[in-house]
Order: structure tokens, then sequence, then C-alpha cells
């Protein structure tokens, strides 16, 4: 029955990315869509207001500075909203509010947030005011989600164009991304979640009588202006400290289903509008062929792991996978499936707790974030992830050939190859130099306060990659609202999500001014099942090389243990 | 000009200011429009369209607010049928929600879930080496799990049906009205609303408490 949900659920998806694919480079390339007669109006409204030239083309330089400065006023607004959410009105009571505002919590929410990672240090229910949640989170959730897509926009336009100086207006893709695929969706999507019984109120903490005569103070809200978004945003900061495991967030398994189809619908239709827009339908395909093995093969082994139960209460003489951390309604499939395309798909709305998952179990989760999220990823940015990978691949065929390799016929030489390789040592770079450092300092080690030994381990790595990756989930038995963590999680944030944007863009640009060569009987075909492999060999083999001493500490270790 | 893929090079140099001034504006505006207007659109539609279900999907007895249908809260005694153990607080506390976060080889789960085990053997009456559901002697990922398994219920109905003084096909009858499939027959797991099913209990006997 579990393998129901999960075959349904990738059959969903990949059907999907046809037509949403199609529809995404309609919109970025500026052709008709069925929602323009709505949304042109307050496009061209939003451009006179805003005074943004549509026409104005971009370097892909200038185009990197623009997402720059946006997520930086972003930062800086969203940082001061925090700062100041005492003085807002409404919500819960200061009594309830017991996680304190500091400076440091509030720079690295921001951070947060403004990355799409929304990381949190904090729960929401006990640390943050409704209107806090609502004017700087929801709207973070929507812009940021906008800049990522305009960012892997940009970088597609880099393959399709030759002997072009520009790669689009940021702010143009910034302002389609909203209008033409966010803000339609959100609308839909939290109607049906409200539906379903998310709530959307202004009340204050509801005081309930029980049953058997006890007082539950139930915490309200306007959950529903996030639920939605903060998926198909691929962001995921919870609402509340459980995130998608407390049943106002995701209170029935439809609910469930529908967030992940919009963590994952988007960011693996990309893969065919990268296809389109560069005239390679083919080539996307292949992408999201590797895409799709992979995410079976986590599927697979997480389920495996978390369905039996564990060896630790074996002689206990209990019946059922491994529920702790995990809630009913769900289940080992739902709970599981959520495990894999979270960690996947950037976004940090986990429905179980995955400091509770047997150690293969949270391996998987670890390593799909570790890999950069090549499958289907974070919005916009898991394209860039999926083809810089696959750029290396490219790479290592051309040295086995002994021709200069290209791709999409696209020349890869040397700054190019500089690029590329960067790229890929960016995230093993900071994500293992930061968890060394906790790992060596007292304020590292401080934070773990709930599990030690090979598993506190994990709980640190997981933090970084977590970080890294822009994604945001948490093993949450660490305490990572200290000043050490706040600062060094928010290092490792930015270098994800500007750091490795950057260097795509500054490839894209170079891509863009080539000239596309013709392919002849040498060309690497990039089309083809040999090629899907090879992506796919280089994934794992590049991932092994930088992570498996890692993994061999933590989560490995730790199974071998029992 | 507003042809796709048409590239013209970039007319003007890089002007940090104009640039600076539009992350400005843009930010602004477009907070307004996505961290306003659009929560102020679905706040009305969701008022308007599913009243209930917006405001929390509250439960009410007799004019006083007994819980939400959504938010599990705790039952302890022997006629109702009990919850997940919860890590929310100090128990279902529906303001602080959470896990244990215990890891499978931590010293303090393996405990929790032996003693958890032998209470609730001991409480429904089953001999010591009876088999245990597992969502009986573990903790949500919320502590405001609302359900339990259809097995675990199973276990409970002889204790609620000797307390009650019903008989055990009543109390199962109603537990077989209460259990809820799959959604869409393939989306999730089968579950019993505890605060639903003792509610209807509580119904069926006109046991009203205290």
């Amino acid at each position: 029955m579990r393998w129901t949900e999960y075959i349904v659920f990738l059959v969903l998806v990949v059907g999907l990315a046809w037509p949403a694919g199609v529809y995404l480079a309609q919109v970025f390339d500026r052709k008709p869509t069925f929602l323009d007669r709505v949304l042109r109006p307050i496009e061209s409204f939003l451009y006179r207001w805003l005074g943004i030239h549509r026409a104005r083309e971009m370097s892909a330089g200038v185009y990197a500075l623009c997402f720059l400065l946006f997520s930086a006023v972003s930062t800086v607004g969203l940082f001061l909203l925090l700062l100041a959410q005492h003085w807002l009105p409404g919500g819960p009571g200061d009594r309830y509010l017991t996680t304190p505002m500091t400076a440091d919590l509030a720079a690295n929410a921001a951070i947060s947030f403004s990355t799409t990672t929304t990381w949190q240090a904090y729960g929401g229910e006990t640390t943050l005011r409704y209107l806090t949640q609502v004017i700087g989170l929801v709207s973070q959730n929507f812009l940021a989600g906008a800049a990522g897509l305009a960012v892997g926009i940009a970088f597609i336009r880099g393959f399709a164009r030759e002997r072009s100086a520009t790669v689009g207006n940021f702010w143009v893709d910034l302002v389609r991304a909203l209008l033409w695929v966010l803000m339609p969706l959100a609308l839909v999507g939290s109607l049906a979640l409200i539906w379903q019984g998310v709530p959307f109120n202004l009340a204050p903490y509801t005081e309930a009588h029980t049953v058997e005569g006890g007082i539950q103070t139930i915490a309200q809200g306007p959950v529903a202006a996030l639920e939605f978004i903060k998926n198909l945003g691929t962001n995921g900061g919870g609402f509340f400290n459980a995130n998608g495991a407390h049943p106002y967030e995701n209170p029935t398994p439809l609910v469930d289903f529908l967030v992940l189809l919009a963590i994952a619908v988007l960011p693996a239709s990309l893969t065919v509008t990268f296809g389109r827009m560069t005239g390679r339908s083919r080539a996307g395909w292949v992408l999201l062929a590797v895409m799709v093995v992979l995410f079976v093969g986590g599927l697979a082994l997480c389920d495996f792991a978390e369905a039996a139960t564990s060896p630790q209460l074996a002689d206990l003489h209990i019946s059922g996978g491994n529920m702790e951390g995990k809630e009913v309604r769900f289940g080992i499939g739902g709970s599981v499936l959520a495990a894999v395309v979270t960690s996947n798909g950037a976004t940090g709305s986990y429905n179980s707790m995955h400091d509770s998952y047997e150690p293969v179990g949270v391996l998987v989760p670890l390593v799909n974030m570790l890999l950069g999220e090549v499958v289907f990823g974070g919005l916009g940015t898991g394209l860039y992830s999926m083809v810089m990978t696959a750029l290396v691949a490219v790479f290592l065929g051309g040295l086995m050939v002994g021709r200069t390799p290209e791709y999409l016929g696209k020349k890869i030489a040397g700054a190019e190859t500089r690029l590329i390789i960067l790229y890929a040592l960016l995230t093993p770079a900071v994500v293992l130099v930061l968890t060394a450092v906790a790992l060596v300092s007292k304020a590292g080690l401080a934070g773990l306060i709930t599990n030690t030994g090979t598993r506190g381990f994990t709980e640190v790595l997981f933090a970084y990659a977590s970080s890294m990756a822009n994604n945001g989930q948490t093993m949450a038995g660490l305490n990572a609202n200290s000043v050490f963590y706040n600062a060094t999680t928010a290092i490792a944030m930015l270098a994800g999500r500007f750091g490795l944007a950057a260097l795509a863009l500054a490839l894209a640009g170079r891509f863009a001014a080539q000239r596309r060569l013709p392919t002849t009987a040498g060309t690497l075909p990039s089309d083809s099942v040999t090629f899907g492999a090879l992506v796919l060999g280089t994934i794992l083999l590049v991932g092994a090389l930088c992570f498996l001493p890692a993994m061999a500490l933590g989560p490995i270790a730790e199974a071998l243990q029992h | 000009m507003d042809a796709a893929g048409v590239s013209t090079p970039e007319p003007i140099v890089v002007k940090l200011r104009e640039h600076l001034r539009l992350a400005v504006v843009s930010v602004l505006s477009l907070t307004l429009l996505t961290g306003c207007i659009f929560p102020l659109v679905l706040f009305a539609l969701g008022r308007l369209l599913f009243a209930g279900q917006a405001a929390g999907s509250l439960v009410t007895r007799s004019g006083v607010v007994i819980g939400s249908r959504l938010i599990g809260q705790d039952f302890t005694r022997p006629e109702y049928f009990h919850p997940r153990p919860s890590a929310a607080g100090s128990g279902y506390d529906g303001a602080s929600s959470g896990g244990t976060n215990f890891g499978p080889s931590n010293r303090k789960l393996i405990e929790s879930v032996r003693k958890l085990a032998e209470d609730y053997r001991r409480s429904n009456g089953l001999p010591q080496d009876a088999t245990v559901p597992i969502d009986a002697v573990t903790s949500s990922g919320s502590g405001l799990d609302p359900h339990i398994s259809p097995e675990n219920a199973a276990l409970q109905v002889p204790r609620v049906a000797r307390a009650r003084g019903l008989s055990e096909d009543v109390v199962r009858r109603l537990l077989a009205d209460h259990t809820q499939g799959r959604q869409l027959g393939f989306m999730g797991n089968p579950r019993v609303s505890v605060l639903d099913l003792n509610l209807a209990l509580d119904r069926t006997t006109a046991l009203t408490p205290r």
C-alpha cells in the first residue's frame, strides 16, 4: 500500500512536469498564456509603479547583482521586522512567546527566509506574532522562491542563447514568476488546504476545556497563508515548531500529498523547460530520468529502514515500523515520502522527526541534501544543481574520449571548467569545515542536548548540510539557537544561496556569449541512456568521494552498532 | 520589444544606485502584494467558504470549546480510549508542539518504550508478552497526534467496555464507525480519531463527565 502512494506520486510528478514545463517556458519567453488577460494589466502596472524597463536586458553579472541586492534588502527588512515584532498588534499573548527574539536569532531567521532555507532555530508558536509570520515570512516565501526561479531561468538562457551578452532581466523574471506561477497556484492550493482543515484566523490561542476536565491551550493563527507557498516556493519553514507534523499545518494525508506535489512538480518541470528553451527536449528528459532513478533509490532505502521494527526494540514485543516522531495519519509511507521529497526538494517542511529515524533512514535525507539537491531540487536552483553536475560528467566524458568537452553545443574550456569544479567543491568545503569547527568547539558541542555519539555527529553534519543546501530541515534534537549555530548556519546558508548562484550565473553568461557548435560524429550525445548513466555515476562518485568519510562517522557507524 | 529570445546588448553600465533603488522599492511593493493583499484575499475567501476549518475546527459541547477535531488531547481515565504518548510540552500542550527527537539508540527512548509497553499491557489487561502496536508506545512528531491506529484502539476495547458497563460489541461497533480508511484509498494510514470516538462513547452512554 505504501508503494501505491509512492508510485502514484511519482507518476503525477512526471506526468505534470510536461505541461508545467511548457507553461514555464511560455511565461519566461513572454509568449501568450491563458492567464494573460487577467495578469497583463497587473504586470504593466507593476512595471510602471516600480520603474522597471521590461526591454532592458542584463548581463549575467548585473543579473547576479540584482539578485544579490534584492536578497540583501529582503534580509535587512525582515531582520528589522523581527526585532520590532513586539510592537505589532494581535496574535499570541506575550506569555506564550517564551523564546526571546535576540539579534543573532533575528539575523539568522532573516537570512534563512530570504535564501529560501527557512532553517528555524526557534519554534513558531513560542516565538513569533501572527503579523510577523504573515507580513514578514509569507512574503519572503513568495519573493525568495520567485527570485530562485528567476535565477534558474537565467541559467537556462545561457544555454538557449548564442552570441548574446545578456541572460534576461531579473526584475521582469521576478515579477512574472510571482504573477504567472506562484501567486495563482498558491491561491488555489491554499484554499484547498483550508478546506481540508488548515486554519486561517487571527484569534488568540484557544483555551479549551477538555473532555476530562483539563485546560488545553491551542495555538491558532493564519496558518493557511503560509502553508502552501512555503512548499511551492521550496522554502519549508513551519508556522509551528513541529512544522509539517503539526495537525493544523498538515491535517490530512491529502494535504500532505498536495504539498509534496507542490514541492516536486515545478522543479521537475524545469527540466522540460530547459529542454524546450534550448531546443533539446531529449536532453531535458534525460536529466529528469536521472532524477527519477535517484529519487526511487532513496525512497526504497528509506522505506526499508523505517518500515522495520527498530533492532533496539526487538525484544520488547512491539509490532510495526519506526513510529517515534511520526504521525498515525501519515504512517510510515506518508512520512518516508515526505522525508525523501523534502530533502530532495530544498524544502524543510518535514512531517516527521528525522532525528528519530533509523540510521539508514536518516542517511537518505542527509545524502539527498549533500548531493546538492539535484533530484528536483529547489525552485530554479535544483535545475542548475543538476546541470552543473551533468557538466562534471561531460568534463569526465571529454577526458575519456580526448576531445574538448561540450554540452548542448556549448564548449567547456578552461574557464568554464574552473567554474564547474568550484561549484562542485563549494558544498563539501563549507559543510565539512563548519562541521569540523562545531565538533572541536565547546559552543558547537553545547548544542548536543538530546542525543550524543554518532547520532550527535549526524545532527551537526545534518544542520550544515541543510543550511548549505538551503533546505532548512533539521534533526531537531540539536539545540541550534545559540550565537555559534546562528552565525555558522547563516554562513552556510549565504554560501549555498549566493556562492552557488554566482558560479552558475557566471557560467551561464559565458555560455550565452558563445556560439553554438554544430553536432558532429565526435560530439558526446547528451540525450542518450549512456549519458544519463554517466551523469548518475558522476553524481554518486563525486558524492561518495566527498562525503563517505563523514557518513562513516555518522549514520553508517550508528547502523553498524546494532 | 517583447519578442522572446531577442537579446539586445545592455544599454547601460552597471548603475548600482539605480538597482539598489529598484531593490528597495520592489521588496516593499511586492511584500505589500504577497504579504498583505494575498493573505487578506485568502482570509476573506476562507471565512466565506470554509468558516469552521478556518477557525481551527473547534469542537463545542454545551457551548463550551472542548478542543479541536484536529488536535489531540490527553485521556487517562479507563472509560476513554487513550491517545499516543506526547512530547508536546508536558503532554498534549497545544501551544508547544514537538517530538522527543530521541534517536533509536537513545537509552531514554528504549527505556520509555519498555515502560510504556508495560503500562499499556497492565491497564488493558493483556498478558506480559502480548504484542503492543508501536504507535501506543511512541510519541508523535507534533505531540498533538489526534489519531491512534485501529490495532491500538481494538486492544483498548475491553477496558473501555468494562469501565462503562457496555458490551464489547457495542464499543467495537462504535470503533468501526469511527475508523477512517486511507484517504482516496491510497494516501496515508487507517486511523481512529480519539476525540471523536470518545465523544461518541459519551453520547452513547450519556455518561457526562464531571
